[in-house]
């Protein structure tokens, strides 16, 4: 079998897998001549891939969800058969943003229930003196990005729709405006919160995995008619994913990974390296942090599409506004994130979904079959008014 | 054109009866504002020019990305159209979330039924996105227009960089024939037959065998 298949991408270290998958020889050894496509923004890969220019994705999770339900856009129904990352988000903040909330704090700043009361006290205490507001920058509307933010300024008491103003940045373009003051900080992936601490314009504040500890971050998203008619090439794409993913997260073979990422990113090898090993430089003078969990792309069920993970990205889309909540969406959703054809490919045994230490820094306990309840610890946005702000 | 034809005979159906003088299907189209989002300054200006000549009095172009948001809210246009290679794509989606600022909601120019022409847009490498509630019928000569000025700008530069190439190409066979003349004492017309007869032999095209004419030059220097 010789399958030819082209996928979308976006240029982040949370790609890695599909990048192995191609450049280390794996889909060539499953008879799948794949050409990757590099592309500029969410909005295109989406589009490529709902009207055929693409055969599968590196998509946002909760962009493969929002798709499938027709949430924001047209509705084409998609399927998640191999997640290629858990977390790997980061926020960052200005030096003078940072000097603030260090001023402001009853703690450590690294908490975030403690950075999120010195945000609201900051905010506060702008507010009085008649300050414009602080803006934050983030990927894409439907985005762990926007989620963690959001999720993290209401724990503190601030209102994001209300008392910030939040922006979709593209990813590139993310440090210059941090650095041109344009934001005052910003939630990204990899490498580009490393990058504003390199060039000393930004503080790592928090890894994404500090606000919430396992949330699906980027999905091999396909279109579920692709996905029916073509099941060979299917199995042959997950099984080259399996494989590429076991290569990929062996210390050692980290060189040639590396080096494959950096190639294709076009960013350094040290850069990569530091990001996957979760070993970050978190503060211009030289601090560093480090978190297994900070980005995980393979091994500890990370590659398995997890519905709970779906009912998740569900939730955060319901808590903010950008959709209704009912069994009935909820249920798509979960469909949507395919463990059956991820076992089916590679010979497992069906094992329930767990979703395992999924949750956020606050909140009650996550259970996909009540969100009513779940959502209920909250104050919940209203359906169709959802709101993002603009710098004027 | 047929579907602007249809349009354009209800209106004037709906302006005699009310006899309130109502614009007239092809004038509201005119009056259509129009936004172009393109970092190319020349596919922006051929694009502008088209739709200039289409009949469409307002457009504007936003070469400079950042702050886009600001600007379409300034310019408040009808349409949007924006090269796909544009990143800011993204901060457009914004746009579907926004009710704060935003006067109107806007939506993409995609659904199911219009599959031939979505494709088309994105092979040719432009998104437009429109104000709810504008007839679809209305932007599609717009889209279409879109759609074939970027494929002639995609021509055009394929043929700039063709030319470019063989320019080039005739300054190294130029240059190897002047390293012939010199070193075989030969003429310009020999020199060349020289490396039409060795590029037929080696089966290789003549600007190869010309630039391996001045590699060897370079060693034996």
């Amino acid at each position: 079998m010789s399958e030819k298949l082209r996928i979308g991408f976006i240029p982040l270290v949370d790609a890695t897998v599909l990048l192995v998958a191609v450049d280390q020889g794996f889909a060539a050894a499953e008879g799948l001549t794949v050409e990757l496509v590099r592309e500029v923004s969410w909005s295109n890969v989406r589009d490529k891939l709902n009207i055929g220019l693409f055969d599968a994705a590196h998509l946002l999770s909760p962009v493969a969800i929002a798709s499938s339900l027709g949430i924001g856009h047209v509705r084409v129904p998609l399927v998640v058969p191999f997640n290629l990352g858990i977390n790997g988000n980061a926020i960052t903040v200005s030096p003078r943003l940072f000097a603030m909330l260090s001023n402001a704090a009853d703690g450590g700043l690294s908490d975030p229930k403690v950075s999120a009361r010195a945000l609201a006290r900051v905010i506060g205490e702008r507010k009085a003196r008649g300050f414009e507001p602080l803006t934050f920058g983030m990927t894409f509307p439907f985005s762990n990005h926007n989620y963690q933010l959001r999720c993290w300024m209401a724990a503190g008491g601030v209102d994001p729709d209300e008392d910030v103003r939040l922006v979709v940045l593209p990813p590139p373009y993310m440090v210059e405006s941090l650095a041109s003051g344009h934001v005052d900080a910003f939630c990204v992936g990899a490498p580009w919160n490393s990058v504003a601490v390199d060039l000393g314009v930004g503080s790592i504040l928090h890894f994404g995995c500090e606000i919430m500890t396992r949330a699906s971050e980027k999905a091999l998203a396909l279109r579920e008619s692709w996905a029916d008619e073509n099941p060979d090439a299917l199995v042959a794409l997950i099984r080259a994913m399996a494989r590429a993913s076991e290569f990929a997260i062996r210390a050692d073979n980290r060189t040639s990974v590396a080096h494959i990422v950096a190639q294709r990113l076009g960013i350094s090898h040290e850069l990569v390296v530091r990001t996957l090993t979760g070993n970050l430089k978190t503060m211009p003078d030289g601090k560093t942090r480090k978190s297994d969990r900070y980005i995980v792309i393979g091994g500890d069920d990370a590659n398995r599409p997890d519905p709970v993970q779906a009912a998740w990205a569900y939730a955060q889309i319901v808590r903010w506004g950008q959709a209704p909540l009912s069994d009935e969406l909820r249920i798509k959703a979960e469909r949507v994130f395919r463990a059956d054809l991820y076992d089916g490919a590679l010979g497992l045994a069906p094992s329930p979904a767990h979703g395992g230490n999924i949750g956020a820094f606050v909140g009650p306990e996550f259970d996909a079959s009540n969100l009513d309840g779940y959502l209920s610890a909250w104050h919940r946005r209203r359906p169709q008014q959802p709101r993002l702000t603009i710098v004027r | 054109m047929s579907a602007g034809t249809r349009n354009l005979a209800a209106t004037r159906k709906g302006s005699d009866s009310t006899g309130l003088g109502l614009l007239s299907g092809e004038q509201r189209d005119s009056a259509l504002k129009i936004a172009i989002v393109d970092e190319s300054a020349v596919r922006a200006a051929i694009l502008e020019d088209g739709l200039r000549e289409a009949g469409f009095k307002q457009v504007e172009r936003i070469a400079e990305t950042r702050n886009l948001l600001v600007r379409i809210y300034a310019l408040d246009p009808d349409v949007i159209l924006i090269d796909l290679e544009n990143p800011s794509r993204d901060v457009l989606e914004q746009m579907f979330q926004m009710s704060r600022v935003v006067k109107r909601p806007v939506a993409m120019f995609v659904d199911q039924s219009d599959s031939a022409s979505i494709q088309a847009a994105v092979d040719a490498g432009v998104s437009a996105y429109i104000v709810d509630g504008l007839k679809k019928e209305r932007v599609t000569n717009i889209l279409d227009l879109c759609i074939s000025r970027f494929n002639a700008f995609a021509r055009l530069q394929a043929e700039l960089d063709h030319a470019k190439g063989a320019l080039e190409e005739r300054k190294i066979i130029d240059r190897a024939k002047g390293v012939l003349m010199q070193a075989r004492k030969l003429s310009e017309e020999q020199a060349y037959a020289l490396l039409r007869t060795t590029a037929m032999k080696e089966n290789q095209k003549i600007v190869e065998i010309a630039q391996s004419v001045l590699t060897a030059a370079e060693l034996l220097k």
